[in-house]
């Protein structure tokens, strides 16, 4: 890869697994294979893709936060509320012409952001560290919850937006990309699966140049020892908090793009279980890999709905098994310990060959 | 000219006084060592010229500027740079990511490359480079941290043990390290309990007894000082 321009030889390094010919290659054809998918299936499917493919983003904001910069942040669920509130409100407000909606997902994601940097400055400035961080964003998140829950009465509204208590609010338009031959609107099919896609690519990818730049090597080395970041001269706290409000606005695209699928947002997605499942499929999946933390929670999400088929209560059962077994045999996740495991075997074989 | 200046520096620990009124003159260009039995409050002087901890009273005065009400990672900007007692390199990383880390605030690509790969050669960890850090030998580690350290090119280089644990070969190729460090103009400042190391570099040395300078000289006055010999014996027999 060295033709490349500087930053776009970032996309491999030491913080990302998978590089050289055979990742890429392989990474091409899945691409390929998820652009193709739609043509061969049907419109409720390809729907219920897009909604596995909407809590990637929350995963991946946990893994920056957790999985590269050492912080067991319980908060992102209320970035995630914050967010999708946001752009139920404005969207409901404004409405969806002139491409409204797509100014509504970047607002409600700036929102979450600036309320990360106002938490988030509080706590790293306030020398709020370790397991104390995972107990004060519980603390907001389930706050939050608490306050959405009880805002049923007609006087709880902005402007034409209710936000109707535990009912939560529904009705805002989905995300529609204005077009000379009228509108384009992204219901939960094709049309949403290709955005939400094209999204999805994009933050993978940069995130993997952000990772394996010189930021990304500062926040490993403040997971690994902080007191050496900071006597190799970083300002700790100030990378810490920039994290932060990076891993909220990607939880907070989780957010906007699942009010905008279903169309509605509960005070739910903001509780207990909300909090803890993303845990969950980026402890399993591999928490301080990107990749890994992408296979494993479309394969746990999967994996859990095919279970609830046969009763939810089984499906909760499996997930704890999961982590319990995560946690015994490989504690760093199991899809990462896979893809270690294949990456040490290509590299002996194709050491065998020379 | 004075490059640091400790000037009546107490600090608490509880009801513990660590350090009692402590005024500590570094003349710029030196090789000063810091003495002192287990708990003297050495390595937390080091920690209040750093910034990591904060006096109750007094002032630290750097290349003329009051620096007391910096933040630490602001005091490396400065010129200070740090191997503390405890070795503290990046475990989970390769070797040569943490010289990276340590030299790309200053240093950007092929500049960053070859100032890793000299920095490799030097610390004659060449070999190693690729594997983690936590997998280092205790020496290792300890030089990795040294290089990771010296990298910044301070003015002001703060050693805190730097041989413990390394063989008498060891221990001297560290001496003639700091030595060439400091005739390219290093000012040093070591915590050593090591008298064969202290005798190779030490050009002043200060001792710390219960958080208090007790005695400064050189090697040969303090080494003499019969009170000096008396505190190492109290604790001996302690
Ligand atoms: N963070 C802290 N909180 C409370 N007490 C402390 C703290 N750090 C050090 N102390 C105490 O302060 C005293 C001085 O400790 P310090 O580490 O500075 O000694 P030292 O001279 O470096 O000793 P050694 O030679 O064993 O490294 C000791 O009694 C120690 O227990
Ligand atoms: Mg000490």
């Amino acid at each position: 890869m060295n033709g490349l321009p500087g930053f776009l030889r970032r996309l491999e390094g030491p913080q990302t697994v998978g590089r050289g010919p055979a990742f890429w290659i392989t990474f091409a054809i899945v691409f390929a294979i998820a652009c193709a998918y739609p043509l061969f299936s049907d419109g409720y499917t390809v729907g219920n893709t897009v909604y596995f493919f909407v809590w990637v983003f929350i995963a991946l904001s946990l893994c920056v936060i957790w999985g590269y910069g050492g912080s067991l942040s319980f908060g992102q669920t209320a970035f995630f509320g914050i967010a999708g509130y946001s752009y139920g409100i404005l969207t409901l407000n404004f409405g969806s012409a002139y491409g409204f909606t797509l100014a509504a997902l970047v607002l409600a994601v700036v929102i979450a952001a600036l309320f990360a940097l106002l938490l988030g400055y509080f706590m790293f400035f306030g020398r709020i560290a370790g397991v104390f961080l995972g107990i004060v964003t519980l603390a907001v998140t389930l706050m939050l919850e608490r306050f959405m829950a009880q805002t049923a009465g007609p006087e709880w509204r902005i402007g034409a937006a209710r936000l109707n208590g535990f009912n939560g609010m529904s009705a805002m338009p989905p995300l529609t990309i204005p077009w000379s031959g009228g509108d384009i609107v992204l219901l939960a099919d094709i049309g949403l699966y290709y955005a939400v896609l094209g999204l999805l690519l994009l933050v993978y990818l940069g995130l993997r140049i952000l990772m394996n730049s010189s930021f990304g090597n500062v926040i490993v080395a403040i997971r690994e020892n902080p007191e050496r970041a900071e006597m190799l001269g970083y300002d700790v706290r100030k990378y810490q908090l920039i994290t932060f409000v990076i891993g909220a606005a990607l939880a907070g695209i989780s957010g906007v793009l699942y009010t905008a699928w279903g169309q509605y947002i509960t005070p739910s997605s903001m509780g207990m279980t909300a909090a803890a499942l993303p845990l969950i499929w980026v402890a399993v999946g591999g928490r301080s890999d990107l990749t890994s933390t992408v296979i494993g929670t479309l394969v746990v999400l999967a994996a859990f709905q095919a279970l609830t088929i046969y009763g939810s209560q089984y499906a909760l059962v499996f997930m704890g098994v999961l982590l319990v077994l995560t946690v015994l045999i490989a504690p760093n996740g199991l899809v990462l310990g896979a893809m270690n495991l294949i990456s040490r075997l290509v590299a002996r074989r194709s050491k065998g060959d020379v | 000219m004075a490059l640091l200046e400790l000037r009546g520096l107490n600090k608490h620990f509880g009801g513990l006084h660590v350090t009692n009124s402590v005024d500590l003159v570094l003349e710029a260009g030196e090789i000063h060592c810091l003495i002192g039995p287990n708990g003297a409050g050495k390595s937390t002087l080091f920690r209040l010229i750093l910034g990591e901890h904060h006096p109750g009273s007094g002032d630290i005065l750097f290349a003329g500027e009051n620096i007391t009400a910096l933040k630490p990672f602001a005091r490396i900007h400065r010129g200070l740079s740090v191997k503390f007692q405890v070795p503290g390199v990046f475990k989970g990383l390769s070797v040569r990511q943490n010289l990276e880390i340590a030299l790309q605030r200053t240093h950007r690509s092929v500049e960053l490359a070859r100032g890793i790969d000299r920095l490799l050669t030097f610390l004659n960890l060449e070999a190693e480079q690729m594997q983690t850090a936590g997998n280092l030998s205790h020496g290792q580690k300890q030089w990795l941290e040294i290089g990771m350290a010296i990298s910044l090119k301070p003015q002001l280089l703060l050693l805190d043990e730097p041989t413990a644990g390394m063989s008498p070969e060891e221990t001297h190729q560290t001496g003639e390290m700091v030595q060439r460090l400091n005739a390219d103009g290093m000012t040093v400042l070591a915590i050593e309990h090591d008298m064969a190391f202290v005798r190779q570099v030490a050009q002043r040395v200060t001792v710390l007894h219960l958080g208090q300078v007790f005695a400064q000289g050189s090697i040969d006055e303090i080494v003499a000082d019969e009170r000096v010999a008396a505190i190492y014996l109290g604790q001996a027999h302690a």
